[in-house]
């Protein structure tokens, strides 16, 4: 990590969020943690980072992308504004995915150099894509992952664009790729159309560290791909780790990013030392994240204070040497019989309990309706309406109001429209995870 | 001279030993002073000072005998005679017409050209920036514990032998933690101590020898399995660690401190300063303050901190001017004041401002002054336990201010919800301030117990705290104050306790004859 000793280096800072006392006998502490990185893109932009990012662009060449041929032809055109997007210097390659999965360039299992002869070269080469096959999306990713891995780069990363499910593989071996590849290069995944799965794609976002979206229009693939690819060279610092420290007899509940989405990491804990454990968040450019971090201590008496749990910002460290901290905050328990004080709830916490629960109801009232539950689907998406009514989430209100008409959106009254088209459940349901942050006030 | 030992562990009620300072099973921190016979620590390094030598025999306490039935001492009763009963009685005492400056000559310009003489003891100019009042702490170094070596910390040595067992150990303006946190903490020489504990390794008995153990390496106190972090915390159970606040004592020649987080509290907030210093006429000023951060409020301990240091400093330097003690006290209350409310944010009602309450008293030439804002108080005991204590200070609270108002009685007020809702305090959002002072001369020794409510929650009339003051409190008030603080503590300890102990000794001036007492003092004045 030689470049992060740089001054241009982003800074980060974590602070917690939390109300740290407790009444006699509680034993749930809840607390946001936001992570905060600033100050090194600007500096570093275009300069100091040349050769510090691989990129390799996944396209969906299956048989589907021709129906209709607009498909296909936006994904030429999105890949080719993405490849123009690169910073001059960044390694990258094209992949054609079908039921196997094919360079296109540069070929050979190499990548190439950013610069005008070899950007002239790649948009020549996708003029001869054409489509035709099945889709095994495990496959691109496998591919992907052989390229990057030859690479020193700093940042890898992977585009994904498929249009339909992921037919010609079973979803064991995708998962199997998903879990062989984490760590290794993040991923942004798109579904163009919507004839694609929701949750195979966001499957893919997810266990990448990368965004999910959707793309009903082909036409809107070009300033897609445009800002992720700016996203991409944005990015600083890879493989970033939150590790929670916790005392003896301490269990955490849940860790989950809740900013700018809702993404659970309980489950994607390493070890990493004695009590400690390291959740991934991927690579950092000049951006904030919040986690919500549940932790349960032992019960104390009325006027103990404890450390619940340290959460720090790492950098894990090569070969043996120890991580660096980029970023420290503490957790604290402090028991009290103030009732005024122990049942007070913190508002950042409120707030993202709210989102998490927003998502989830969203996730929950969009299957039931799949299911034909209008009763059920009715109430959680009127609750979702409500939730996001009152957090100020106008996005995710919009979208809803495309799903339900809201009669009372405080009251959380909704009847479910008899129409609703697949692009706007799609959007509804992809997007269901993205959260706003706490109103200041 | 146990009634301040707790026999069993308040965190988890486990039998204590002798010598604990903490308990083995949930490190709760035994804070009052084990009164271990010395061949309990045999390996603690006793400095060679004449204080080291072995405590004598704890002199036998008669507290609670024969003064239950007496009748007040006849010393006192001369100036009571001239000095209303004070408690429950306020209206004759605290609404005197305030008549500063004339009677004390301080009216017209002080003459200022003398320079006080130097003051006997080094705590007698305290640094500016010393915090929670330790007079000799070396400003900007408040954690490092290393360099406030015993020379720069040695107030008036003379009262080591006061120490019960062989915690004695030379300590004067800086002393404290005798006896409770001493052992975690004497490990490290300072060096990224978080809790800045002013005493000098080595110097604390703590038996450990402090360069065995690299900084950093300090045992947690709770789950003795894992060291403390920098920030701290055990890095293995997690358990806060004793903060430098959380058990507080200061002894000078002439007046000790205690000040205890309590039993159910996270941390104190209470503050005192004990300070001592000389008047112009080169006879020796006693000075002592007790602050009680006021809960509610945000950063009540910095309030209670800010608010002590600045009172007695403003002492500190009228006292030795020349200015009469009571007017003296105005003034530190005011000044105390204006340091609490420069703690309050800049957005007004933002949040609760800072807010604490303050007791003071002076010992000056024969004059007893007290000041107070709030519900801490002082009371008097006289050395001869026959005289009648009583309570030099009337709250302002709730109800205080309804039995002052006939409105309920005192039983009734104090059984209400609202008793101990305050009506004064120092803060930003004070609506009005009115120190209290009041100035006494006693014709016979006593102490001024100055303390918190932590304190006469479990002990409130001043028989009670009579009863449970030692009767040595005089030449012993450290552990005067010591025992006040664990009877609270044995009592359930739900607040901050702080209690500082002034020993009063009356003038050996001519007597007045009986019966001429108003000449001998003018009655306590007040001022509101």
């Amino acid at each position: 990590m030689a470049n992060f000793a740089k001054p241009s280096a982003p800074r980060f800072t974590l602070e917690v969020y939390q109300n740290e006392f407790l009444p006699e006998g509680g034993r749930d502490v809840h607390a946001i943690v936001t992570a905060t990185s600033t100050g090194g893109a600007t500096a570093t932009r275009a300069s100091a980072l040349q050769g510090t990012a691989a990129v390799v662009i996944m396209v969906d060449c299956s048989g589907s992308m021709e129906y209709p041929p607009e498909k296909m032809r936006g994904a030429r055109e999105a890949t080719a504004a993405a490849v123009d997007t690169l910073r001059d210097g960044t390694s990258f390659a094209v992949i054609a995915g079908t039921h196997v999965a094919k360079e296109v360039y540069p070929g050979q299992g190499r990548l190439a150099v950013a610069g005008p002869a070899t950007r002239a070269e790649a948009k020549e080469a996708l003029r001869g894509l054409s489509s035709g096959g099945g889709t095994a999306i495990g496959t691109w990713l496998r591919l992907a992952d052989g390229l990057l891995r030859q690479s020193a780069a700093v940042i890898r990363h992977g585009i994904l664009l498929t249009d339909g499910r992921n037919e010609h593989e079973e979803p064991a071996v995708l998962r199997a790729t998903l879990d062989a590849c984490a760590g290794r290069f993040t991923c942004d995944a798109r579904g163009v159309g919507t004839d694609w799965e929701v949750k195979e794609v966001t499957q893919i976002a997810s266990a990448l560290l990368g965004s999910a979206d959707i793309v009903a229009d082909p036409a809107h693939l070009a300033g897609d791909f445009t800002h992720m690819m700016e996203n991409v060279m944005g990015k600083e610092v890879a493989d970033v780790a939150l590790r929670l420290w916790t005392p003896v007899g301490v269990e955490i509940q849940y860790v989950k990013q809740v900013a700018p989405a809702v993404q659970d990491l309980t489950d994607r804990r390493t070890e990493a030392g004695p009590r400690a454990g390291d959740y991934p968040t991927g690579s950092w450019g000049d951006e904030s994240r919040e986690y919500h971090v549940c932790v349960r201590v032992p019960s104390a008496s009325v006027g103990q204070e404890m450390l619940a749990a340290r959460a720090t910002l790492v950098l894990p460290g090569t070969a043996g040497e120890p991580a660096t901290v980029l970023a420290q905050g503490l957790v604290r328990a402090v028991w009290t019989d103030d009732l005024a004080a122990s049942t007070a709830i913190n508002p950042q916490v409120a707030h993202y309990t709210g989102q998490a629960e927003l998502a989830q109801a969203i996730q929950q009232g969009l299957e039931a309706r799949k299911l034909g539950d209008v009763d059920g689907a009715t109430a959680k998406l009127g609750r979702a309406v409500q939730l996001a009514s009152v957090s100020g989430n106008a996005d995710t209100a919009k979208l809803l109001s495309k799903v339900v008409d809201v009669v009372d959106a405080v009251a959380g009254t909704v009847r479910l429209k008899a129409r609703v088209t697949d692009a706007d459940e799609m959007t509804l349901e992809t997007r269901s995870t993205q959260t706003v942050r706490v109103k200041k006030t | 001279m146990s009634m301040h030992r707790l026999s069993g562990c308040p965190g988890c009620a486990e039998p204590l030993e002798d010598g604990d300072r903490f308990c083995g099973v949930c490190g709760y921190a035994v804070t009052a002073p084990p009164p271990a016979p010395a061949a309990d620590h045999p390996t603690i390094p006793l400095p060679p000072s004449p204080g080291g030598v072995p405590a004598p025999a704890p002199a036998p306490a008669p507290a609670g005998d024969g003064y239950d039935a007496a009748e007040p001492a006849p010393g006192w009763g001369s100036v009571a005679s001239a000095a209303p009963t004070l408690v429950g009685d306020p209206a004759d005492w605290a609404v005197a017409p305030p008549d500063p400056g004339t009677p004390y000559g301080t009216g017209g310009e002080p003459a200022y050209g003398t320079p006080p003489a130097p003051p006997a003891p080094p705590a007698a100019a305290p640094a500016p920036a010393a915090r929670y009042g330790h007079p000799g702490r070396p400003p900007g170094e408040p954690g490092d514990a290393g360099d406030t070596g015993p020379e720069s910390s040695a107030g008036p040595a003379e009262e080591h032998h006061r120490y019960d067992g062989p915690q004695a150990t030379p300590q004067g303006a800086t002393s404290g933690h005798e006896g409770s946190y001493a052992a975690p903490r004497g490990t490290d020489p300072g060096h990224g101590d978080p809790y800045g504990t002013p005493q000098g390794a080595g110097q604390g008995g703590d038996g450990t020898p402090p360069e065995g153990t690299p900084a950093g390496g300090k045992t947690c106190v709770a789950c003795r399995a894992g060291h403390v972090d920098t920030d701290g915390y055990c890095e293995h159970c997690g358990h806060a660690q004793p903060r430098e606040r959380d058990h507080q004592e200061e002894e000078l020649g002439s007046v000790a401190a205690v000040s205890d987080r309590g039993l159910r509290h996270h941390r104190n907030e209470d503050s005192f300063a004990v300070a001592a210093t000389a008047l112009p006429d080169g006879s020796a000023a006693t000075v002592a303050i007790v602050c009680d951060g006021v809960s509610s409020a945000s950063r009540p301990d910095e309030a209670s901190a800010a608010a002590a240091a600045a009172a007695n400093e403003a002492l500190l330097d009228a006292l030795p001017r020349g200015a009469h003690p009571q007017e003296a006290m105005h003034e530190a209350i005011l000044a105390a004041a204006t340091a609490v409310n420069a703690l309050a944010p800049e957005t007004p009602g933002a949040q609760n401002a800072p807010a604490c309450t303050l007791v003071g008293a002076v010992v000056s030439s024969g004059l007893l002054t007290i000041g107070w804002v709030g519900d801490s108080r002082a009371y008097w005991v006289p050395d001869d336990r026959a005289a009648l204590p009583r309570r030099l200070t009337e709250d302002d609270s709730w109800a205080a201010q309804m039995v002052a108002a006939g409105l309920m009685g005192e039983a009734e007020a104090y059984a209400d919800v609202r008793a101990h809702a305050i009506t004064g305090w120092l803060g930003a959002d004070a609506y009005d301030l009115e120190p209290h002072t009041a100035t006494f001369k006693p014709d016979h020794p006593g102490v001024v117990v100055v303390c918190t409510d932590g304190l006469w929650n479990y002990a409130e009339s001043a028989r009670d705290i009579a009863r449970v003051l030692p009767a040595d409190a005089a030449v012993r008030p450290l552990h005067s104050a010591q025992v006040l603080v664990g009877h609270a503590l044995d009592g359930g300890g739900h607040d901050n306790v702080t209690v500082a102990i002034v020993p009063f000794a009356a003038l050996p001036e001519p007597r007045p004859e009986p019966g001429a007492g108003p000449e001998a003092e003018p009655e306590p004045r007040a001022q509101a």
